[in-house]
């Protein structure tokens, strides 16, 4: 439950500071941080416009989404503090809990038998499906590593002893930026802000929804921001220094990440679509170098 | 059972030929209702309580034994099971042929599809060599004639032929096989090769059975007649090909493993190896295809690959002497072969469906079936959905059985093995990912959208007959995802006997991580539930208003914008063209061309294996035609050669050669 009030908790103000952050590095004074909510609010009461393509799938789909994300934040641990659900290699069934809400959200940007929403869907398919495996090796590392397969048991034991294993936190925590990047459809694969359909991921995905679902769609996205907040946090908070200063620092470590974030749209650009595909790949070849610094760390390679 | 209640389904089966086709399919149905429940009955016993059973069929030849064990128990289940939604589905499905068919071929179908049932029981109950090379080729030659069933397709007739042909290269290898256990032992049977593993090597009789095997569960390199085969037989023929007959290649593959006595560590690592490349080019290959039944088959060549892999991680285990990894990876492998025949059969089916509605499998040309048939699109995404290894259905839960030996074997070996199972995981979450991209592709554009062809579609009949098997695996299917515990546990039970386990303290960690996932998965559904009730709630009382798709301002579209299944697959197919090699068909526009005219492109999928296959073949045509030199038709030359002949064994037997 800390895990899921945490997260809402972040995913109320994460949105709102990314934006606050642009605005202030493009010399602008910029919304208010809860801007992102109000707009949500006033989606929540709105009447939708439906288009006749459609199916029930349209229906479903973004219900399916956040009712995924939400599990997913379930089976999260905090530092400290047992994940009720957590289990043995519980970071598959988080994966492919992800996976069943893309899959749907996928369909139903097909559903609309707009093509400017089935370029989206496929670039989405294309990308996650490369990302996948540097989250799936970076996770193995972190098993290799401590010995434990379950989140709860990964993160306790990854104990901060020797500069070795701090490289390879830091590998993490870069490779769960990125990849939260990429699920996010953030700067460097996507621009949340650009205005041609043509090159639009996240954004032309949802053309045709609106009002209520719309507002599910929206609700779920900056909940999964929160989501891998949460694991980056877990990477970083120690566990023995009581909840007053995990919470502090957590708070700090997600304005950081939001700062970050903000920062790094500023001054990056976007890169070329058909780049994307090298940028994404590339994170999977860095989990793999955590992967093999992880077998020079266990002995492994010099028995 | 006695004597004659085993002979009496064969029997029975001839009477197929001759009764009126009136009750035909239901004389069919009650006969495989019948088979299945005399069988069905010792393998759930079996399963339950391991050990042995045997039965005795004195013949004119001698005495047949039929064994059955946990393992052949759990293949006859899944086998019957299969086959009696096969039946059901046929009649509905064979009504596209009445016309064109006459009753002699639709009794000689019926036949052959029991024969099929019968052949693959019989190969999961004899151990005899003999008698089990018998059953296999009934297996093939039943399974040929049900593929002829639209012979009078010149394209049918050859794949036919070709599958013919490349089974018995599979009963080749497998006949030497056993001739080498033969030849050590002096007998030719599965139980004996316990003694010959005991004494020799192990490796290479072990490779010698996994080529015969693999040849018909269809793992690459020896996949190349099942992309063919599949899609030319009728859907419920291809349903139960796809879904049973080419998992007794599995079953013969852990037949075997089951008597291994050394090299479990090596064996495991290459079928672990052999069977990541499976998947992988497997689901690769599937992408770029354009019909709806071939995509299919080379899922199935994928889905061989992750049992595979279950079986080669439980193999290694064995190596490794842990118990764990043991039963992970034969529990993962063996659920994943029953839920395989489950969402496959099922995405067969609702094929099949389409198939029968709209005459044609072509992706690229349909679109807006779930307006049509929302039955049928519900089904095929429940099947898509499961195939993809995505909870809460059951394809999670074998392929999570499998991730979780990975990452236990991760860490138990050397640096090698570590490199090893993470390229296997690797390999495991790339299949997941681009079975989500190929099955997106597949659903997002056959049922949504719109139409991308004319169709003239007869409004005549309701499919309800052959939605009933559907809904009966779909239900299945929804099950063994939510509650696998249910299914887990006598499987664990006899994997655990077969492979001399300690089940008791290992049962506990893994009864509650399915406890876990179950939970997890009903707070998902009930999450779903509530917030869709909510929707709906909300959204009677808004203003709904209905309109176009939004087309960015462009009110003139058509359907033949819309994204087409090649656009879809297009930047894979680009990623992984070095792979692939699909080839491109258009006409470029030349420096010359002012006013640009009517232009097409095609993409043609291209199966290196098969190009490589063919090459093959035409060097061994080439070297025939040169031998065939020899024919010349003249007496005094072959008179000639005959007398060449006998000079030559003279020589031999003169210098002690022979």
């Amino acid at each position: 439950m800390t895990v899921l009030f945490l997260s809402i908790l972040t995913s109320v103000f994460f949105p709102g500071m990314i934006i606050r952050v642009k605005s202030l590095l493009s010399g602008r004074k910029g919304p208010g941080i809860l801007q992102p909510w109000k707009n949500i609010w006033i989606l929540l009461r709105k009447g939708s416009v439906i288009s006749t393509t459609t199916s029930f799938i349209s229906r479903i789909a973004p219900v399916i989404y956040l009712s995924t994300v939400l599990c997913a934040i379930l089976l999260l641990p905090f530092p400290g503090i047992a994940s009720f659900f957590g289990f043995d290699a519980d970071f598959v069934f988080f994966a492919y809990l992800i996976a069943l809400g893309k899959f749907l959200f996928i369909l139903n940007a097909l559903d609309t038998g707009s093509s400017f929403e089935g370029m989206g869907a496929n670039r989405e398919a294309l990308y996650s499906l490369l990302a996948e495996p540097a989250f799936f090796i970076l996770f193995g590392t972190l098993a290799l590593l401590t010995g434990n397969t379950s989140m709860q048991g990964i993160f306790t034991n990854l104990q901060f002893d020797g500069a070795s294993t701090y490289i390879i936190i830091i590998i993490a925590i870069y490779l769960l930026v990125q990849i939260a990047m990429i699920e996010n459809s953030r700067m460097p694969v996507d621009d949340p802000k650009t205005h041609l359909e043509l090159t639009m991921i996240h954004e032309v995905m949802i053309l045709d929804h609106s009002g209520f679902d719309l507002a599910l769609i929206q609700i779920g996205t900056t909940l999964k921001f929160a989501m891998y907040g949460i694991l980056i946090a877990n990477c970083t908070i120690p566990v023995d220094i009581g909840f007053g200063w995990q919470f502090l620092l957590f708070v700090g470590i997600q304005i950081g990440f939001a700062v970050l974030i903000g920062i790094m749209e500023s001054f990056r650009a976007r890169k070329k679509l058909a780049k994307n595909p090298q940028f994404i790949v590339t994170l999977s070849s860095i989990a793999l170098i955590a992967f093999v610094l992880a077998l020079l760390i266990t002995f492994k390679m010099i028995p | 059972m006695g004597q004659y209640l085993i002979l009496a389904p064969v029997l029975l089966s001839f009477l197929i030929l001759i009764i009126p086709e009136r009750i035909r399919h239901s004389y069919v149905l009650i006969l495989t209702l019948f088979i299945g429940i005399l069988t069905s009955i010792p393998a759930v016993r079996l399963i339950f309580e391991p050990g042995t059973e045997k039965y005795i069929l004195q013949g004119p030849f001698g005495q047949i034994d039929l064994l059955i064990d946990g393992l052949s128990g759990f293949f006859i289940l899944v086998t019957n099971f299969t086959m009696l939604t096969g039946v059901l589905y046929s009649r509905g499905y064979l009504k596209i042929y009445e016309k064109k068919k006459n009753q002699a071929q639709f009794a000689l179908h019926y036949f052959s599809f029991t024969w099929l049932h019968l052949s693959m029981l019989g190969v999961l109950m004899l151990r005899d060599g003999l008698s089990f090379l018998i059953a296999w080729e009934l297996m093939a030659v039943s399974s040929f004639m049900l593929i002829l069933f639209e012979a009078e397709k010149r394209a049918t007739l050859k794949t036919a032929v070709n599958y013919l042909i490349q089974m018995h290269v599979g009963l080749v290898i497998l006949v030497i096989a056993f001739l080498f256990c033969e030849a050590t032992t002096g007998q030719m049977s599965f139980d004996v090769l316990q003694d010959y593993f005991l004494r020799n090597h192990n490796t290479g009789l072990f490779l010698l059975f996994f080529a015969g095997f693999a040849v018909k569960a269809g793992f690459i390199p020896f996949h190349t007649w099942l992309p063919e085969a599949h899609p030319a037989a009728p859907t419920h023929v291809s349903a139960v090909m796809s879904g049973v007959m080419i998992k007794m290649g599995i079953y013969g593959i852990i037949r075997v493993i089951t008597y291994l006595q050394a090299d479990f560590f090596l064996i495991g690592w290459i079928i672990l190896v052999f069977s990541a490349i499976s998947g992988l080019l497997g689901v690769m290959l599937a992408i770029v295809q354009h019909d709806m039944k071939k995509l299919l088959a080379y899922h199935s060549i994928e889905n061989i690959g992750i049992i595979g892999m279950g079986i080669g991680l439980g193999t290694m285990g064995l190596g490794l002497h842990n118990p764990l990894l043991t039963l992970l990876g034969f529990t993962g492998g063996l659920l994943h072969v029953l839920n395989h025949s489950l969402f496959k059969s099922l995405l067969f089916y609702s094929t099949g469906t389409v198939y029968k509605v709209y005459h044609t499998r072509n992706i690229e040309q349909l679109g807006g079936v779930i307006h049509k048939l929302p039955h049928t699109a519900f089904l095929y995404l429940t099947g898509a959905i499961a195939i993809c290894g995505i909870p809460p259905l059951n394809g999670f839960i074998s392929e999570f059985l499998i991730y979780s030996g990975l990452i236990k074997g991760l860490s138990l070996g050397s640096a090698y093995q570590a490199i090893t199972v993470i390229l296997a995981i690797i390999s495991l979450v790339l299949i997941g990912g681009l079975a989500i991209f190929c099955f997106t592709k597949v659903f997002g554009m056959v049922f949504l959208g719109t139409p991308r062809a004319k169709f003239e579609i007869p409004e005549s009949g309701s499919n309800s007959g052959m939605l009933f098997p559907q809904y009966l695996i779909a239900m299945l299917i929804i099950i063994i995802g939510l509650f696998p515990m249910l299914f887990l546990r006598p499987l664990i039970t006899f994997v655990s006997y077969q492979f001399h386990l300690t089940t008791v303290h290992e049962l506990v960690p893994i009864s509650g991580i399915f406890l876990k996932i179950s939970m997890l998965s009903v707070i998902l559904i009930l999450l779903v539930f509530v917030v869709y009730m909510i929707h709906r709630f909300l959204i009677l009382k808004r203003r709904v208003i209905y309109g176009p798709t939004w087309g960015c301002g462009y009110t003139a579209g058509s359907a033949r914008q819309q994204y087409t299944g090649t656009s879809y697959a297009d930047s894979f197919a680009e990623l992984a063209h070095p792979v692939l090699q699909s080839k491109d068909e258009y006409n470029a526009i030349g420096e010359k061309d002012i006013f640009p005219l009517p232009r097409s492109f095609s993409r043609h999928p291209n199966d290196v294996f098969r190009f490589g296959l063919n090459k093959l073949l035409d060097f061994n045509m080439l070297i025939l035609k040169k031998l065939a030199r020899l024919q010349t038709g003249n007496i005094q030359h072959y008179i000639l050669y005959a007398f060449i002949f006998i000079l030559i064994i003279f020589t031999l037997l003169y210098l002690k050669i022979l």
